[in-house]
């Protein structure tokens, strides 16, 4: 931090502290909110990169060195949340579902920024035709229900020959990459929407305009102009998305699409088979994906929700510092005139 | 305070001020330190007077009008006393105050479209108005108030049922000011409220509140940045620096004969049609939060004297009637040896010019 | 009400417009003829899907004028004159309708942005909110270098220098002091001289001032229209000064052209518009400037009403509505009995009011353009009683300008009729050293005072 520089007695934050500064004045109930939530999510950020360490056996292993597991048997020191009816180990499973998940949603986010984003600056600064099929393509999107939407693309994208997919699948694998694109699809017009709106009220800002007089181009205007106004709202739209995008994982998963129970553990694909098992009183293989589920969705939108309040600035709440006016001597009032 | 201080300090006053304001601090908090925002401020209002509280941006006066009515944002507080009507309004609870704002103390902002709904109609603006503050009040009843109080604005019965859109800018600030005359409150705090519209509408907007204490005996705090709206709509002027009013007195006496060198500058600086030469104020105002020794105003000030950047100056009525806080015009008791030596002003660099 | 406006299309045209007689000889540096600038109104959702215009606002409605090099013109106006749009057009920022704008000789008006990009060294503009033109997040060297980059003026060190230059230039000085800053440690009077650094750092010939001290304070105005004087000596700059005030165009103008509603009404030198000021909004202007002037008192004669809806100008003349010395040809309409009879039922009594409104009915069919005003009797009367109303309304001030408009009153079938003398828009004509377009000065006024009811 550099020190200090004094121009009527102010001193002027670093850059760092300035960017800080929201976090570190947020009070009250939002603050509870954003490191609960960056607990929950970074725990399993964890266990999903540290999958093979957390995790005692594979995700599909039915037995070890000492034998086969037992088959649907209840939580013990062996097995800390029990086995499947597959004899695969309860806890080993929700491990690799994390890993799982954290790869299909970090992908299926990543990929909707880098579409959404640059679609809807371009779409909001220059309006015209260009912006009408955007919409309406993008509201057309927004219409079909969700899971319905991820589902079609799974399907369309399964077996597909394209170099690009191919690609990626090298490296994560075919399901996952599937089902990321399918989440993609579904979420890229909201980063479109949002960004589209905040450049359309950042276009008509005076300095931008100013831009405009000085003869500055599109690019640069958006580049620079915009792009910081715009890019505000996105961490918080990307959370939210985040969050979202685990429950419709979960719900391709639970329908049999996307991921492939050999290629990777899913919470959702585990959830269906234990249906069966909750009226033999079998609850481990239930209660435990289900949870997972839950607590890393309520993991990330407390993060969303809390950013929100954070960075908001019509949200956020000033750190009060409270005042006191000390009392004054009561002041002599003079007699008229000199 | 004791009796007879108070009355040298205001000695013609019979008891029947509306607004008395005595020693009134406001203070924000900052990480910097307290922000003195409004610094031991006093005066005075008659049923039926217009006050102008003038001043720059940053002055305290937008502050001050909205410490009188008790409508500071949290992180601030007040201290001192502003009787109305037997009570300290800064000793009251919220609760005790929003009875009294609206059917006592009536508030005009500078822009109407915060004060209208813009998806209730003007009847129904008026209807909840007169209904919180008089309820059992008949639908009938309401009508007749409200198409008086629009009478009084010149706004036309017909349009009793549009919506705030569909008025322009000028007709909706009057909206808003029927809509806080038809409680008939005893003082009104009018914030800017020209400051938004056209030249013309303003002059008629001037000329509405200057009838207002005829019509309605409402005194009025009318606070603005524009010297020209006070001479031609108030009776008396405050004006305000740093956090303190520095002058304070009849309209008429004090723009013809400033006593305050900040006052005489600022109309100096002001440029009207008889304007033949630029000038200004040099330098900057000051930072609240540390704000100068002494008389808040003696950096810039062109005659500063050096008792000036020492002690604090004390209020003094001139032989024209105005009260002044300038230590030019005394009291010479308190003013030590070499006191009235001229203050060789630092060279004001440019960077520190607003 | 019109739903927010989409600029029109640009099309071809460049009229020949009256050139501004006042203009001394020589090539102006700028000259504008019959320019127009409409943004269509789109309606409904429908509407707005198939690009269908739904009516059109007149921002600026055939504009004319020249600015002669090193003068300083004001356009003065208040909102909704279209001074703003205007000036925009000017800067290449919104895209004329029709009309044509030169620079030196070459037409803008209907430049491509890419043709007009090398203009833009020359003509630059200062926009009115000093808190809202700088890049919050770009420092004061970056900002001020962004021009000569765009424009691949210098490069390197030469940039650096050019920046130092300019910043000193303004006043923001010493320069090291300013140089690292970002907009947010800065105050209002020093954004602007950021500002206008970054407007003459270029070297242009014509700076486009929108309203540049209105937002400041008084006693900072004058230290920036100073500056502005100074590099206006120093650099031999052109002034065009959009102003709502004025008392600051009196005192940095050389001329000044007065715009109401999208049309100059009255241009001419300073001197002479100040000190005789011809047309009734000129006048009524003036007389309105809050003062602090102690001998000063309200001004007597306030034109009444406010300026009209730009989406729906008033017929003839805009500003007749509101005009105390309007007369026949000023363009009567079927709307200004309406605002007669609105204007009556402010001050009357409610009994009053209830009654004549039960005799006249709805007025709200008044809001439509017609030569000619029809009153039906609502359930409260009959003809006999509109008429009488009518005339009740003229005995009781016949000195209010509409009835000079009303040509006759005819009732018959059930209805009572007003008919209007036909009103025409005034045009720039020139009279003593000034121009003004109003009908009491283009030879109608010899007949002001007839040309209404004779009784």
């Amino acid at each position: 931090m550099s020190g200090p520089e004094t121009v009527r007695g102010e001193a002027r934050p670093s850059r760092l502290s300035r960017v800080t500064k929201p976090f570190r004045d947020v009070q009250g109930q939002s603050r509870w909110l954003l490191w609960t939530g960056v607990a929950l999510t970074l725990t399993f950020i964890l266990v999903a990169i540290f999958a093979p360490l957390v995790a005692p056996y594979d995700f599909n292993q039915v037995g070890d060195a000492a034998g086969r597991f037992p088959k649907q048997a209840p939580p013990s020191a062996e097995h800390w949340f029990g086995t499947s009816v597959r004899a695969e180990d309860v806890f080993s499973r929700v491990v690799f579902g994390a890993r799982t998940a954290v790869q299909v949603v970090a992908l299926a986010v990543i990929v909707s920024m880098v579409v959404g984003v640059p679609l809807g600056l371009v779409s909001g600064y220059f309006g015209g035709w260009l912006d009408r099929v955007l919409v309406l393509i993008a509201d057309a999107l927004f219409a079909f229900p969700y899971l319905l939407l991820a589902i079609v693309i799974a399907f369309l994208l399964a077996d597909s020959d394209n170099w690009l997919i191919r690609l990626v699948s090298g490296a994560v694998g075919e399901g996952v990459t599937t089902a990321a694109l399918a989440i993609t699809v579904v979420y890229v017009p909201q980063y479109f929407r949002v960004v589209r709106n905040s450049t359309l009220s950042a276009r008509e800002a005076t300095y931008v305009e100013a831009a405009r007089a000085l003869g500055a181009r599109p690019r640069t205007i958006i580049g620079r102009y915009i792009f910081g106004n715009v890019i505000q709202s996105v961490p918080v739209i990307g959370t939210l998305n985040a969050a979202d995008a685990i429950l419709t994982l979960a719900g391709l998963g639970f329908l049999g699409y996307g991921i492939q129970p050999t290629e990777a553990a899913e919470w959702g694909y585990d959830l269906q088979r234990a249906v069966v098992d909750v009226p033999a009183d079998i609850w481990w293989t239930a209660v435990f994906p289900g949870m997972a589920i839950v607590l890393f969705v309520v993991g990330l939108t407390l993060v969303g929700e809390g950013l929100n309040d954070t960075l908001n600035p019509t949200l956020r709440k000033r750190r009060i510092v409270p005042v006191h006016i000390p009392p004054r001597a009561a002041r002599a009032k003079e007699a008229p005139t000199r | 305070m004791s009796e007879t201080q108070d009355e040298r300090f205001r000695p013609e006053a019979a008891r029947t001020d509306v607004l008395s304001v005595r020693d009134l601090r406001v203070w924000y908090g900052t990480e910097r330190g307290p922000v003195r925002a409004v610094d031991g401020v006093d005066f005075d209002l008659r049923p039926g007077e217009t006050l102008g509280l003038v001043g720059e941006s940053g002055c305290g006066k937008s502050t001050l009008g909205r410490g009188v009515l008790g409508l500071l944002p949290t992180g601030a507080r007040a201290a001192g006393a502003v009787h109305f009507r037997g009570d300290n309004l800064v000793e009251l609870s919220d609760k005790q105050m929003q009875t009294r704002r609206g059917p006592e103390l009536g508030l005009i902002f500078q822009e109407p479209m915060t004060r209208l709904n813009p998806l209730m109609r003007i009847s129904q603006h008026f209807e909840e108005t007169l209904r919180v503050h008089e309820s059992g009040i008949s639908k009938d009843e309401i009508r007749i108030r409200a198409l008086g109080a629009l009478r009084g604005m010149g706004i036309p019965p017909t349009r009793y049922r549009n919506y705030p859109h569909e008025f322009s800018g000028g007709m909706r600030q009057r909206l808003m000011i029927a809509l806080t005359l038809v409680l008939r409150p005893a003082l009104i705090v009018a914030d800017e409220p020209t400051t938004s519209l056209d030249v013309l509408v303003e002059a008629q907007i001037i000329r509405i509140l200057h009838d207002l204490r005829r019509n309605f005996d409402t005194a009025m705090l009318l606070i603005t940045h524009n010297l020209g709206i006070v001479a031609e709509a108030c009776d008396r002027v405050a004006v305000m620096y740093a956090g303190h009013i520095v002058e304070e007195g009849d309209a008429k006496q004090v723009f013809s004969a400033p006593a305050h060198p900040y006052t005489r500058e600022l109309l100096r600086s002001t440029i009207s049609l008889r304007t033949t030469g630029l000038h200004y104020i040099p330098g900057a105002p000051p930072d609240l939060a540390d704000p100068p020794s002494g008389c808040t105003f003696h950096p810039r000030c062109p005659d500063a004297m050096a008792v000036c950047r020492d002690q604090d100056p004390v209020e003094v009525r001139t032989s024209g009637g105005q009260r002044v806080a300038c230590w030019l015009h005394g009291p010479d008791a308190r003013i030590p040896d070499g006191g009235r030596e001229p203050l060789s002003r630092q060279e004001i660099s440019v960077a520190d010019e607003a | 009400m019109p739903t927010k406006p989409e600029a029109a299309v640009p099309h071809r045209s460049s009229e020949e417009g009256p050139p501004d007689a006042a203009s001394s000889a020589g090539e102006p540096l700028l000259s504008v003829r019959d320019l127009h600038v409409h943004f269509s109104i789109h309606g409904s959702f429908v509407q707005r899907l198939l690009n269908r215009e739904a009516g059109s606002v007149k921002a600026v409605d055939g504009v004319s004028l020249d600015v002669q090099p090193g003068e300083v013109l004001g356009v003065v106006g208040e909102s909704g004159s279209g001074k703003t749009t205007l000036g925009r057009a000017l800067m290449g920022l919104v895209a004329p309708s029709s009309g044509s704008i030169r620079y030196r000789g070459q037409e803008v008006a209907t430049a491509s942005e890419r043709a007009f990009r090398p203009l833009r060294r020359k003509i630059q503009m200062i926009f009115q909110d000093p808190h809202a033109s700088l890049n919050p997040s770009m420092d004061l060297e970056t900002a001020l270098a962004h021009p000569l980059r765009i424009h691949k003026q210098t490069s390197g060190e030469q940039t650096r220098q050019r920046v130092r230059e300019s910043l000193e230039r303004v006043g923001l000085s010493p320069v090291d002091r300013f140089i690292h800053k970002l907009p947010g440690d800065l105050s209002g009077g020093q954004k602007q001289r950021a500002v206008i650094a970054r407007a003459i750092i270029l070297g242009p010939d014509l700076l486009v001032a929108d309203e540049p001290v209105s937002m400041l304070d008084m006693s900072v105005r004058a230290k920036i229209l100073e500056l502005m004087l100074d590099l206006k000596r120093d650099l031999g700059l052109t002034y065009v000064y959009i102003t709502h005030d004025l008392a600051t165009a009196k005192f940095f103008c050389d001329r000044v052209a007065i715009m109401y509603l999208g049309r100059v009404v009255e241009i001419g030198p300073t001197a002479e518009i100040f000190a005789d000021p011809k047309h009734p909004y000129t006048k009524a202007l003036l007389s309105a400037i809050p003062d602090p002037d102690p001998e000063r008192s309200l001004p007597a004669e306030l034109p009444r009403g406010e300026i009209p809806d730009a989406a729906a100008p008033p017929h003839g003349c805009a500003f007749h509505p509101r005009c105390p010395r309007a007369f026949g040809p000023c363009g009567w309409e079927a709307r200004d009995l309406r605002t007669l009879l609105e204007e009556h039922w402010a001050a009357v009594d409610l009994e009053d009011y209830e009654r004549e409104r039960g005799v006249v009915g709805d007025v709200d069919h008044l809001q439509e353009r017609g030569h000619t005003a029809v009153l039906r009797p609502g359930g409260g009367g009959d003809v006999g009683d509109v008429r009488a109303l009518v005339e009740r309304l003229r005995a009781a001030d016949p000195d209010e300008p509409f009835w000079r408009g009303v040509r006759s009153i005819e009732d018959g079938d059930g209805e009572v009729r007003l008919v209007f003398s036909d009103g025409r828009d005034p045009s720039l004509q020139p009279v003593d050293q000034v121009q003004v377009a109003c009908h009491l000065y283009d030879g109608d006024g010899a007949h002001r005072q007839t040309g209404g009811l004779s009784r």
